[in-house]
Formats: structure tokens, C-alpha cells, sequence
């Protein structure tokens, strides 16, 4: 157990936003939310997965919707705490903590927000170890826990719960609901025991993000040394480096579908970097050919400042560095391949790990 | 024709003036004064003496300055403002001032009020604004607050209840009473916006002090025929009158002009640009014509805001810097400097303290003062100090690169005399004789830029025809702010889809940029 301050709460929101693989909302508002929050009921207790009891529940909540709408709707606040009592009262389990569906810079967020507000503890795990754009494609949904009843609400106080056969009709159902309540909304899903979050949870993501916020944070002292200690402790690879020439973006089935152009430079003279985007970093083809593929994750960071970069913010003209990560091992079995690979965002290629592309280069 | 340009920095007021060939006729530098307006003056007519020109013939006058910008710094002169946020039920997660310093919310009085109001991302009412409500709130500010910053969620897109509000503060307070809406200084972003709201409310009284001194300057030097402008951060003009009301808009106008100030002088479109001025070096990179924009959030005296910032670094070195001899023997370049005093203290001018000005004096890369005066300075001890001064400045321009290749530098302010010839990692360095007002020259020479963004549902407004009005409306602002129709062009287009919606829906934003109107 510790307990999370406004230093934490910065270095978290800034790291969850590199693992938000170019989604999962805008730090800065984000960690606004949870800074207010602590600063009215004091700073949040985190436990570590080993802590919780097997027997216990706990529930995670998250803003849904564009988050260039979440930019000037900002949520009242109350939202995170209605659709957690709502969830609890329907389901009849007591929630005793809550945890991040998703890393990014808003959704890493909520649940420290909610847990401040609630005075509950944040248990230091998700269900992704990145961000994702569909409901279902969270590690609990590959461990058969099921993401309804959900409830979903609006900052007027509208909210509704939603029972579906599985999650993938959560998705379509809820998405047409957050399209109504102004294009961003509230959830809370996945209601999950400790024992379900033992098997299914992303154990220790929130640490990871902080500790790699930590080294963004201190980057301009020493870019090449910081760069260094992000590749190792998350594991990564640094993929490409240069400036971005073309950024084509279009909405296809009620998503941000596209392409980021990037011409290299530094070690990367006379190369291209494409990267196929839905909301998130998906498929990165160096030269045309692949380099990293969804679920392993993308990251796009500033080239000076190392500080992460969204896809709904990528703008032409913009110098970056491309970093690459393994995705966690269950993203990586043939499940989670078939919920996030490469074939389910219509992508013609077969998954192949980013350790071995990189290997062939 | 002829234009003025003046640039009015913490030490020096600099003043040139340019013919309409953009040719620099003359140039002077003057002490800044506390009341600004006579330092102007005093430029002004150093830089008219002698001129054979009638004062009527000069058309245009630009002022450039960080008076703005220091006071918000420094806290000083900054109105009690009443924050109107028209959200209710939404953003209460986050209320005003989150994050802010305290002692400038403190200035500001921190009142504020979250009401009724609002718009959907697709324009549709959030909430209906409640005039009695809002009524009450005047109420209880009446004689607390000196102006009004009014904040509606997505008042980028939708004008109306901003005005409503701002319609009700003028019927409660007076038809005079400040009043800041926040459609007028910045786009989608409601915290970034508010901020920016908020503290150009705060700064009316420091805005009116600068803009009348610099009127009443150029009026008693007998100007009486020219259009006044100041410079805005993005390198671009805005008209005097226009500024009264935009005072945050100059923030972070000075290191801009400097750098535009090099790319003119230089003819240059790359380069780093490494402004040495008495106490301070400010390195920034000049990008394909243009100041580099600084990646990270930008934030002034502490407060988080979206303008468009150089990327700018500072390191404590200028013409007026102290050397010492360590107990060691080695020679160190100390942070502190004797500033505006050089012309008292520094050897070279009869004073008794040894400054970088000195050591170039002594090593004949300057004249400046009595080179007589230096002889005492022992050769050894100037040519480490030399070399520690080039050894600052290469560091900081290694920080700037952006690759490994030798960096080509333009080297301009007042103090640029203190480099030496060679600076590791430079391939080429650039300095001009009138590298010492790139300031007031960079401000002479701006652009007018116009900008307008909102999001467009493209299934109701198709693509081709919500670009094209965002484009009218750009170059509608550029006008307004004083641009020739004919040299308009496109500078930047920037759309965003919003994800999940149906309807298509993308954020469009669009700025240009044109020559000032003859």
C-alpha cells in the first residue's frame, strides 16, 4: 500500500498517456481531474494486486466518447460516483476499490479521481496495459468475466444500465448512447472480483506509467539517458525517428481511421514510417513493410521532450520519435489476437511479435 | 513611406526606422524608462534627428515589448477579476483557477462562479444561461471585481450566451466595464481558454498604461499620421486599438520578434538564433521562415495556456556578466551581471568591474568604450574567459540542434559582441551590423494573421464548403486586424475527426497570414 500525491498523479497521467499507444484521452485534463479530487478529500490509497482479498469486489470506471469533446465538456464530477452506486446497487456487491480500465491520459485518471472522492482504495492493475478503442478488448474480456451490467451516465444525471449477451453488443450499445449524451460519457464495467482480478488484471501498470512519467518528466536534463531508461524498463524498442509529412485522417463506422506519415531523419535518413491508426497507434510499416502490429503497442513521442503525442493531436510538421513495446503475454495468445490483432481492425497481415520485426529489421 | 519600430525589453528601449522598401535608414538604442512613454520618446527622436523626412510620412509604427509578459511574472498591476463560467451542470470536476500558483489567484482576487449555460459539441444547449442567476453573482462581486472573464463550454463554436452574459455584466456594472469573453482569445480547449480569459481580464490597466505611453510618445515626437500596432507572439501584428482589448496576446512577442528580427537580417530560413543581450542569452531556432514552437504546454507565471510559444532557451550570459579569477586560477563567467549599468561599472567605460564586454574589448573583437582602459586585464585571463564564454554558448546550441550536423547560427542583441569568432559545433555564423535592434526590426517587419476553428458536422456541412467558410472567416480576422486582401495566404489547416460520432463531425481550424495593408 501507498498513497498517491499530486508528484504521483502528474508522473501517472503523463506515463499512462505513453501506454495509451496515441489514445486514451489528454493527460492534462486528466490529471486536473485527479488533482482537484485529492486536493478536496486527501490523496488516494494504492494497493498492490497481492493486497486485495480474493472475495472482495471492485469496479473500474472511464470516460467514453471523443476526447476533443471531453476538452470543453469537462465532466461534473459526480458522474464517476453515480455510475459506481448505480453498478453496485444493481449487481448487489459492495464495491471496495476501483482500478483503470485502460491506460491514458484521462482513463488512468477517473478511477484515482472516484477513489479520492469515494475515499476507496486504487488497486494498481488494468485491463489492457495500454488503451484500446472497443469495449471488449480488455484482458478480462479474454478471462471470460463478463463487461455487463454496466451503466453508463451524463453530466445532466441521465444514466442507464445495460445488460448485453456479451461485449461486443456492450460496444454497439453503448456507443450509441454516448453519441446522444454529447459524445463523451461515463461508464463503469467489468464489476470483477479480487479473485478476477488476479487472474485477468495487468498487475503493476499504474507503477510502470509512473515510473516512466517520471523519466519524461526529467528528460531535458539528459534526453539520450531518459530515452535509454524508458526503452528499458518497458521493454521497448526505438523504432524510428524523424518528422511528420502527411497526417490523413477520416471517420469510418464512427471512428478516427487513418494514416500517419513520417520522413526520417538521424539514424533514420532517406526512411518512411507509415502508422495506421483507429483512435490508437495499430500497425506501424517501415518502408513498406510492417515493424510493429496491434495488440504490441506504438508509441509517438515528441523527438525533444519525449512527451507522448495523441492521435487526435498529431499535426504535420511535428518531430517524433516512433518507440515500439511487447504487449502483455494474454494480448499475445491466440485470443487476444483474434480481439485485437492485426485481421480484427481489417488489417491483411498475420500477428507477428515486435521483437522478431524489429530482429529482421 | 516610412514605418517605426520599437522594441521596449527590460534595459533597453530600441528604436529603427524603415523605409517602404523595408530598408533599415537608422537605428538607436535608448534606456528603458519606468513610465515606458519616455524611453519611447527618447528613441524616437534620437532616431528622427537628422532624418530629412516629414514626420507625416511615417505611415506605420510597431511596437514590440515584454511589458505584459513582466507583469504577470512579477505580479504587479493586475485588476481583481470575476470569473463567469457558463458549464452548469458540467466541468465542476474542474473549477477555475485548478493548478494555478496562489499568490497570482490571490491578485486576482480568485472570484468565481460556475452557472447554467453551455453548448453541445454540435451546438445544441447544454443548458440554457439564467439571467437572474448570473444577476445574483454581480451582486455579490459589486465593488470586488475590477473586470469580468466570461467562459461558455464550446463558446468557440457558439457565440450567444457569452454575449448574453457579457450584455448583463455591461447592464449591471456600466457600457465601460472591462469584460473578457472567451471566444475572443482562444479556441477548443475550455481550461486553456478560460485561463487565457482570465488573465487578459486581469491585465486592462497594464495594457492601458502601455498603449497610451506609446501613443503620447509617438504624439509628442509630432507623429500624428501613423497606425499603431504591437506584436503578437506568433510573430504577427495587431492594431494598438485592437490590443487594448488582447493585452494576453503579447505574451512572448519578444524572443519571436527577435528571431523573425534574424531571418530578415540574415536572409536566412534555418538557423539557430543565439540573442546575447546585458544579462541574458536567449537561443531559439528559426524553422522554414519561422520561430520553432515550443512542444510542451505552455505555461506564463505558472499558468497553463494553448498560445503559440518560441522554443526558447535562456542561460545566464550577456555583454554585462562578471568575470572572476577562482582561487584555482580557472576563469568563471558568473551568472549575475551589472545590466543597464554597464556604462558606469564596466573597465572599458572607466568603471572598476571586469564584464564579458571587457574581455572582448581586450581581445579586439570590439571597440566599444576605451580599449586603453582594458590593457590591464592580463591576455591569459581573457582568452580563458573566451573561451569559457564560446564554451557556454556551444552547449547551448548543442541543446538546440536538432542533428548532428554543424548548426548555422545567427548571432544577434546588444551583447553579440562578447562571441568569439569560433563556437564548436557551428558551421557557419552569421552576425550583422544591425544585429544589436533585431528586436525592433523583427517587429517593424511583421505579418497580420487572422484564425477562426469550430467543429463542422460534415454529413450537414460538407467538407469542401466548411473549409471554405472557415477560410472567409480567417481571412475575414485578418482584415479586421489590418491585412492587404491580396497577400493572404493559407498558413495552417488543421482538422480533426471526433471519434464516435455519426455525423462526421471534425474540428476545423484555420489561420492565415498577409502583409500589412500600405
Amino acid at each position: 500500500m501507498r498513497l498517491l500525491d499530486e508528484e504521483s498523479i502528474e508522473n501517472i497521467a503523463t506515463g499512462a498517456a505513453f501506454f495509451g499507444a496515441g489514445g486514451g484521452g489528454n493527460p492534462f485534463l486528466g490529471k486536473l481531474m485527479a488533482l482537484e479530487a485529492i486536493k478536496k478529500n486527501g490523496p488516494v490509497k494504492m494497493l498492490d494486486v497481492s493486497e486485495i482479498n480474493d472475495d472482495d469486489y471492485f469496479c473500474p470506471a472511464a470516460i467514453m466518447g471523443a476526447p476533443a469533446v471531453m476538452m470543453e465538456k469537462i465532466p461534473k464530477g459526480d458522474e464517476f460516483e453515480r455510475v459506481f452506486t448505480m453498478l453496485s446497487q444493481y449487481t448487489g456487491h459492495r464495491f471496495v476499490g476501483t482500478f483503470p480500465m485502460e491506460a491514458g491520459g484521462v482513463n488512468s485518471m477517473v478511477p484515482i479521481a472516484l477513489a479520492a472522492s469515494l475515499g476507496i482504495p486504487l488497486v494498481d492493475c488494468d485491463g489492457m496495459g495500454r488503451a484500446f478503442p472497443e469495449l471488449q478488448m480488455v484482458t478480462f474480456y479474454l478471462g471470460g468475466v463478463a463487461a455487463t451490467p454496466m451503466v453508463i451516465t451524463d453530466e445532466k444525471g441521465n444514466a442507464g444500465v445495460i445488460k448485453t449477451i456479451d461485449a461486443k453488443w456492450a460496444e454497439r450499445l453503448a456507443r450509441v448512447q454516448t453519441v446522444e449524451m454529447g459524445g463523451s460519457a461515463t461508464v463503469a464495467l467489468y464489476p470483477s472480483s479480487g479473485a478476477q482480478i488476479k487472474q485477468n488484471g495487468i498487475r503493476g501498470i499504474v507503477t510502470l506509467c509512473e515510473q516512466v512519467g517520471l523519466r519524461i518528466r526529467d528528460a531535458h536534463l539528459n534526453p539520450a539517458k531518459a530515452l535509454a531508461e524508458i526503452l528499458e524498463v518497458t521493454n521497448g524498442h526505438l523504432i524510428f525517428e524523424g518528422k511528420v509529412i502527411d497526417v490523413e485522417r477520416r471517420t469510418e463506422r464512427g471512428f478516427n481511421v487513418g494514416d500517419i506519415k513520417i520522413d526520417g531523419f538521424n539514424d533514420f535518413q532517406d526512411q518512411h514510417l507509415s502508422v495506421l491508426i483507429q483512435n490508437e497507434n495499430l500497425l506501424a510499416l517501415r518502408n513498406g513493410k510492417p515493424l510493429v502490429m496491434t495488440p504490441d503497442l506504438i508509441e509517438i513521442v515528441d523527438a525533444d521532450t519525449l512527451l507522448p503525442v495523441t492521435t487526435e493531436v498529431i499535426k504535420y510538421g511535428k518531430r517524433v520519435k516512433v518507440l515500439a513495446t511487447p504487449a502483455d503475454a494474454r494480448w499475445r495468445t491466440e485470443a487476444g489476437i483474434k480481439t485485437a490483432g492485426p485481421r480484427y481492425f481489417g488489417f491483411d497481415y498475420d500477428y507477428r511479435p515486435v521483437e522478431e520485426l524489429v530482429k529482421e529489421g | 513611406m516610412y514605418r517605426l519600430g520599437i522594441d521596449v525589453g527590460g534595459t533597453n528601449t530600441d528604436a529603427i526606422l524603415l523605409d517602404d522598401q523595408h530598408h533599415v535608414i537608422n537605428s538607436v538604442k535608448r534606456h528603458t524608462t519606468k513610465d515606458i512613454q519616455t524611453g519611447i520618446g527618447n528613441a524616437i527622436q534620437a532616431v528622427l534627428a537628422d532624418q530629412p523626412l516629414d514626420r507625416d510620412q511615417i505611415s506605420k509604427a510597431m511596437l514590440g515589448t515584454t511589458q505584459i509578459t513582466n507583469a504577470i511574472v512579477e505580479r504587479k498591476h493586475i485588476a481583481r477579476v470575476g470569473v463567469l463560467r457558463l458549464a452548469y451542470p458540467a466541468t465542476e470536476a474542474i473549477p477555475p483557477y485548478t493548478a494555478w500558483p496562489e499568490d497570482l489567484v490571490n491578485k486576482l482576487s480568485g472570484k468565481y462562479a460556475v452557472v447554467k449555460g453551455g453548448y453541445e459539441y454540435d451546438g445544441q444547449i447544454l443548458n440554457e444561461i439564467d439571467p437572474d442567476e448570473i444577476n445574483a453573482v454581480l451582486e455579490q462581486w459589486r465593488g470586488e471585481v475590477d473586470s469580468v472573464a466570461i467562459i461558455g463550454v464550446f463558446a468557440a463554436l457558439r457565440v450567444d450566451q457569452e454575449q448574453q452574459a457579457a450584455d448583463l455584466v455591461h447592464a449591471a456594472y456600466g457600457a465601460d466595464f472591462p469584460v473578457t469573453m472567451s471566444h475572443e482569445v482562444g479556441s477548443l480547449g475550455l481550461i486553456e481558454r478560460e485561463n487565457a480569459a482570465i488573465l487578459n481580464a486581469g491585465l486592462f490597466r497594464v495594457i492601458e498604461n502601455t498603449v497610451d505611453g506609446f501613443e503620447q510618445a509617438l504624439a509628442a515626437s509630432g507623429i500624428k499620421h501613423a497606425s499603431l500596432y504591437l506584436t503578437q507572439n506568433d510573430g504577427t501584428l495587431m492594431t494598438a486599438a485592437y490590443a487594448r482589448h488582447f493585452p494576453i496576446l503579447t505574451i512572448g512577442s519578444g524572443p519571436t520578434n527577435s528571431i523573425r528580427g534574424a531571418a530578415y537580417l540574415s536572409h536566412l530560413k534555418n538557423a539557430i538564433v543565439v540573442d546575447i543581450g546585458g544579462t541574458t542569452t536567449d537561443l531559439g531556432v528559426l524553422q522554414a521562415g519561422f520561430p520553432r514552437e515550443s512542444s510542451i504546454a505552455v505555461t506564463v507565471g505558472g499558468v497553463a495556456t494553448n498560445f503559440r510559444m518560441p522554443d526558447i532557451m535562456s542561460i545566464g550570459l550577456g555583454g554585462g556578466s562578471i568575470v572572476r579569477q577562482q582561487r584555482d586560477g580557472s576563469v568563471r563567467v558568473e551568472p549575475d551581471s551589472v545590466g543597464y549599468q554597464i556604462t558606469d561599472k564596466a573597465l572599458t567605460f572607466g568603471g572598476n568591474i571586469i564584464t564579458a564586454t571587457d574581455i572582448a574589448v581586450r581581445l579586439g573583437l570590439s571597440d566599444v568604450g576605451d580599449p586603453e582602459l582594458v590593457k590591464q586585464i592580463p591576455l591569459k585571463f581573457a582568452q580563458a574567459a573566451l573561451k569559457t564564454i564560446g564554451e557556454m554558448i556551444a552547449v547551448a546550441i548543442d541543446k538546440m540542434k536538432t542533428s548532428a550536423e554543424p548548426a548555422t547560427v545567427i548571432l544577434v542583441g546588444g551583447g553579440a559582441i562578447i562571441a568569439p569568432r569560433h563556437l564548436d559545433g557551428v558551421g557557419k555564423l552569421v552576425r550583422d551590423p544591425l544585429g544589436g535592434v533585431a528586436n525592433a526590426i523583427g517587429a517593424s517587419i511583421s505579418q497580420v494573421s487572422g484564425e477562426y476553428g469550430r467543429i463542422y458536422p460534415y454529413n450537414q456541412i460538407p467538407r469542401d464548403q466548411a473549409m471554405a467558410d472557415a477560410k472567409k472567416k480567417a481571412i475575414a480576422a485578418a482584415i479586421e486586424s489590418g491585412a492587404d486582401e491580396a497577400t493572404i495566404e493559407v498558413v495552417e489547416v488543421d482538422e480533426v475527426p471526433l471519434a464516435y460520432h455519426p455525423e462526421n463531425a471534425n474540428r476545423v481550424k484555420i489561420k492565415v497570414v498577409g502583409n500589412l495593408a500600405r
